[in-house]
């Protein structure tokens, strides 16, 4: 030590006197680079396919988000995301739209409605729900649903067709549309929302109920005055989550919607893509090339996701600390 | 002048009549409610040649909600008419999801149980024509244990490995930015980890995946988060206690996580990894972008296409035939009963270990 | 307008397991009667009965009956939401509706019997909370969150609530227990102001409490863990704490158990 630096300030990272074993050490490396490991694949996940896409879209001859058909085999090579973003937000949209109240509804159901053994029981049928495979979603939404909801499309037609959105071009067409594709995204999203609304509106404190009781409230006023305010938040986050799987769904798309390059305001009618069912469909035939521009539109699909899922945790994480310093 | 304009509007803010008893609807109004709309429900629907059934239930459905609100409203008032309405909308929301799940599960057994026999159990698709009726799915069941297996040896140790960190050593801006990713990480779409893994393969070896060993990558990264979700979950439940007994008789802490802490919760983390794994194979994306499917055996995760599952439903699906049509519902029976049984075990491990926990 | 409280025979449950046995007595109206014992002798239980938040609980029921005047609350045709918005509850810890206004939160159980228009919205409000001895200290900031204020305010917001709908009773669960001693000598004051218009019933474990607020007390006790809690006597207060007629009420007040 022949430096003359004076000898840092702060005392050494290791606490003073305390052994630290090689197992230990080992040990608490490994969980740890575990940890980083997750935080890397993520970083990974965002650099490779933004890597991918940089190559694929410099090539693109048309404008990226703006163009609706998917030329990626044509040279020079155009292709756009505009009906993919569209209809990837519009079907769900429709799927949030018919799921959050049949979802807050069942949660209230299970916690404030149903006896308790029935609760158990219902809880548990959504479980059921939320693990059978997308694919087969997409089988029955396919082979069942579509058949079944021609009835419901002709007589939106009949009824609500002045209102544009529900106006059927071709009344005798096969109702492969967004709007089918809305409601078996819809009942594809349930569960998750039920179970986080469940779960926030278990939290509302019994003290809060029995303030409103006390009053007089009958039950629906209960609900009205102390739970849903308390559990308000949650009950976003939960709808966030549920959104970012509706975005992100693939097999179920791919099999109920007959997709072309439209961008039609007619819900109804056939047509349109989502981004995930675009990939899966134009993925066979793609050259190396076409795999990259495919590429392009899964790193939309995942920033979009990044940002609806991030959101929704960053409200539950806030609204834990918020209750957290409450109670 | 105040006084008496206070006293005179709290009076008449009291009911007129004081009584606590007031007129209320016997208790089996809401089951006549609800016949009775059926009863109409069906008589319209059969009146009007309606075709669709889904359309006679939601008449019946109007009838009701409306019905309950116009009879309570008369006897007992706008506030319990309201409430009654509530009732109402909330059952229906309940009875509005139990619908498609029954007709989801019967259609799959009645249009699967069919098909479902030894040859379909134990023979591939090798030269079977998708129009004609036979062949089977030996070939995808191995692809999907196979994939799935590795995808799970990977998440597995990697899952609970970050939980242990989070909730054994996480202090800091670095466990919280974990715990923030590994949420986000939860919703990632299975289609997004299949490009990535495709990027991957472009990039570092420069050729296009085949394998089902780049699909399990995809899984893996679906299934680690749920895993290191639910162990965590688990390792918060395991009491403090617990940890602090064995410091004080000297053992170090990392034999202390993986003796006494890891064995407590043991059950509530397997629960986990099965789930995980039940949501997992069911997932086809990956498979289309990575597996790419194939219609003979392959036993060899690593080296050319292999078939799954999910992705051999898919595939029938697309053949778009009768033949092609049953033989993507005995595929659908068959996950599903794979899935459900998964997740039925799991639970099972999970209430049989639950009791040790003195502490719930 | 206040009312008397007649019961006879009265047990409750949870689920199997029996709370309390068999109670009969009767509380005068405009009065103060203090609710006394050990810890789980059922005192809160009963409380909770008069106006039947007993069987909110899961697996709570009840047996007997409780006369308000010449009303069974618990006869065939009787709607709980009526008995509660007759007999008012002030809760051990207090309970503002956290998302609401401190005007919202008095105003909560006016707009849910139908009162809309703002005139006489605001009139009730500043009565209640005038009644409340709270009006001074908020009339500045009533939009302001009713949990922005210090716990014996929010203790005092939450009796405003319950007074602004004119019950005919009050009960209050132990409502000084989370308080300092100036907030709770606040409320003790408010107690006294209050009995001329309501009939006031306080489950409180604070004997000096008891002694300085009731004219009458009630002793509650249980033969042992897990029996159902019992009405040991009722009296004047004065008689209570000078010459019990029970001996475990005097071992109790004396401090020699509980």
């Amino acid at each position: 030590m022949t430096t003359t630096a004076p000898p840092p300030t702060a005392p050494p990272p290791h606490k003073a006197k305390t052994v630290t074993r090689p197992g230990d050490r080992i040990f608490s490396g490994l969980s740890r680079g575990s940890g980083i490991f997750v935080l890397v694949i993520m970083g990974a996940i965002a650099l490779f396919l933004t890597i991918r896409a940089v190559s694929a879209i410099s090539k693109d001859h048309a404008n990226f988000f703006t163009t609706f058909e998917w030329n990626a085999a044509l040279t020079p090579p155009q292709f756009g995301i505009a009906v993919l973003a569209y209809g990837t937000i519009v079907s769900a949209v429709i799927a949030m739209a018919i799921a959050v109240p049949i979802a807050v509804g069942i949660a209230l159901f299970i916690t404030h409605y149903a006896p308790r053994r029935l609760g158990d029981v219902i809880a548990y049928v959504i479980d059921l729900l939320a693990a059978v495979p997308s694919i087969i979603y997409g089988l029955w939404g396919a082979l069942f649903l579509v058949p079944h909801l021609q009835g419901l499309n002709l007589w939106l037609n009949h009824y609500l067709g002045w209102t544009v959105i529900f106006h059927k071009s071709d009344p005798n067409s096969t109702p492969r549309s967004l709007f089918t594709v809305g409601i078996l995204l819809a009942i594809m999203i349930l569960p998750i929302i039920t179970n986080v609304s469940r779960e926030v509106i278990r939290q509302v404190p019994k003290m809060h109920e029995e303030a409103a009781l006390a009053l007089g409230a009958t039950r629906w006023e209960v609900i009205r005055m102390s739970v849903l305010p308390f559990a308000r938040s949650g009950i976003i986050s939960a709808s966030m989550l549920g959104l970012g799987r509706a975005l992100g769904e693939t097999m179920a798309v791919a099999t109920v919607l007959s997709a072309d390059s439209t961008l039609s305001a007619h819900l109804l009618d056939p047509g349109g893509g989502t981004f995930s069912q675009n990939i899966v469909a134009k993925f066979g035939e793609a050259t190396n090339f076409g795999r990259d521009a495919l590429i392009a539109s899964g790193l939309v699909l995942f920033v979009i996701t990044l940002l609806v899922n991030g959101a929704a945790r960053l409200i539950i994480a806030r609204r834990k600390e918020y209750s957290g310093a409450n109670a | 002048m105040t006084n008496t304009a206070v006293d005179a509007t709290a009076s008449a803010a009291r009911p007129a009549s004081p009584r606590l008893a007031t007129r209320r609807l016997p208790r089996w109004t809401p089951a006549a409610v609800a016949g009775g709309s059926i009863v109409v429900a069906v008589a319209i629907g059969a009146g009007a040649d309606l075709h669709s059934h889904i359309q006679w239930g939601l008449i019946a459905l109007l009838l009701f909600v409306g019905g309950s609100y116009a009879i309570t409203a008369r006897v007992e008032g706008r506030r319990q008419a309201k409430d009654r309405v509530a009732t109402s909308l909330i059952w229906s929301a309940f009875i509005l999801a139990v619908l498609p799940l029954y007709s989801l599960i019967e259609t799959t057994i009645k249009q699967g149980a069919g098909v479902i026999n030894g040859t379909f159990l134990t023979h591939s698709m090798k030269n079977v024509l998708t129009i004609e009726p036979g062949g089977g799915i030996y070939h995808a069941i191995i692809g999907t244990i196979e994939q799935v297996a590795i995808a799970a040896a990977i998440a597995t140790p990697i899952g609970i490995l970050t939980a242990v960190y989070l909730v054994e050593y996480g202090r800091g801006w670095l466990a919280k930015v974990v715990t923030f990713f590994v949420d986000v990480m939860t919703g990632i779409p299975s289609i997004v980890a299949g490009l990535f893994i495709l990027s991957l393969w472009f990039i570092l070896l420069d050729k296009a995946p085949q394998s089902g060993f780049a699909g399990s990558l995809a899984l893996a990264i679906l299934m680690t988060p749920i895993v290191v979700r639910s162990t965590e979950e688990m390792l918060k439940l395991v009491p403090n206690e617990l940890r602090e007994a064995s410091f004080a008789l000297g053992v170090p802490k990392w034999r202390t996580i993986t003796k006494v802490v890891v064995p407590t919760a043991i059950g509530g983390i397997t629960t986990g990894v099965m789930l995980a794994l039940a949501r997992i194979a069911g997932e086809s994306a990956p498979v289309a972008l990575l597996i790419y499917g194939a219609q003979y055996i392959n036993n060899n995760p690593f080296k050319g296409p292999q078939e799954s599952l999910p992705y051999y439903i898919y595939q029938q699906y697309v053949d778009g035939n009768p033949a092609s049509y049953a033989r993507a519902w005995g595929a659908a029976l068959v996950l599903i009963a794979f899935v459900m049984i998964l997740n039925l075990v799991a639970r099972l491990i999970a209430r049989w270990k639950a009791p040790q926990h003195s502490g719930r | 307008m206040a009312k008397r409280i007649d019961v006879s025979g009265l047990s409750a449950y949870y689920g199997s397991h029996k709370a309390i046995d068999d109670i009969s007595m009767t509380v005068e109206p405009g009065s103060v009667t203090a609710f006394i014992g050990p810890s789980g002798c059922g005192k809160s239980t009963f409380l909770r009965t008069l106006n039947r938040m007993h069987e909110v609980t899961p697996g709570g029921r009840v047996e007997g009956k409780v006369m308000l005047d010449d009303e069974n609350l618990y006869g065939s045709g009787v709607d709980p939401v009526t008995v509660r918005r007759t007999v008012g509850m002030v809760f051990q810890r207090p309970n503002p509706f956290p998302t609401m206004s401190i005007y919202d939160n008095v105003a909560a159980g006016l707009r849910l019997n139908g009162i809309r228009r703002k005139g006489e919205l605001d009139t009730i409000v500043e009565k209640s909370l005038k009644g409340a001895n709270l009006w001074n200290e908020v009339k500045d900031r009533l939009n302001k969150p009713g949990s922005g204020l210090s716990g014996g305010q929010q203790q005092r917001l939450c009796i405003a609530r319950a007074i602004a709908v004119e019950p005919e009773v009050l009960l209050m669960d132990e409502p000084c227990s989370a308080l300092d001693p100036i907030s709770t000598l606040a409320i003790e004051d408010l107690i006294g102001e209050l009995k001329e218009r309501f009939t006031i019933v306080i489950v409180t474990h604070n004997m000096q409490q008891a002694a300085r607020v009731s004219e009458r007390t009630a002793f509650f006790n249980l033969a042992a863990v897990g029996q159902p809690g019992k009405l040991i006597e009722i009296d004047d207060t004065e008689r209570i704490f000078a010459n019990p007629s029970v001996q475990a009420t005097e071992d109790y007040i004396s401090g020699r158990f509980g």
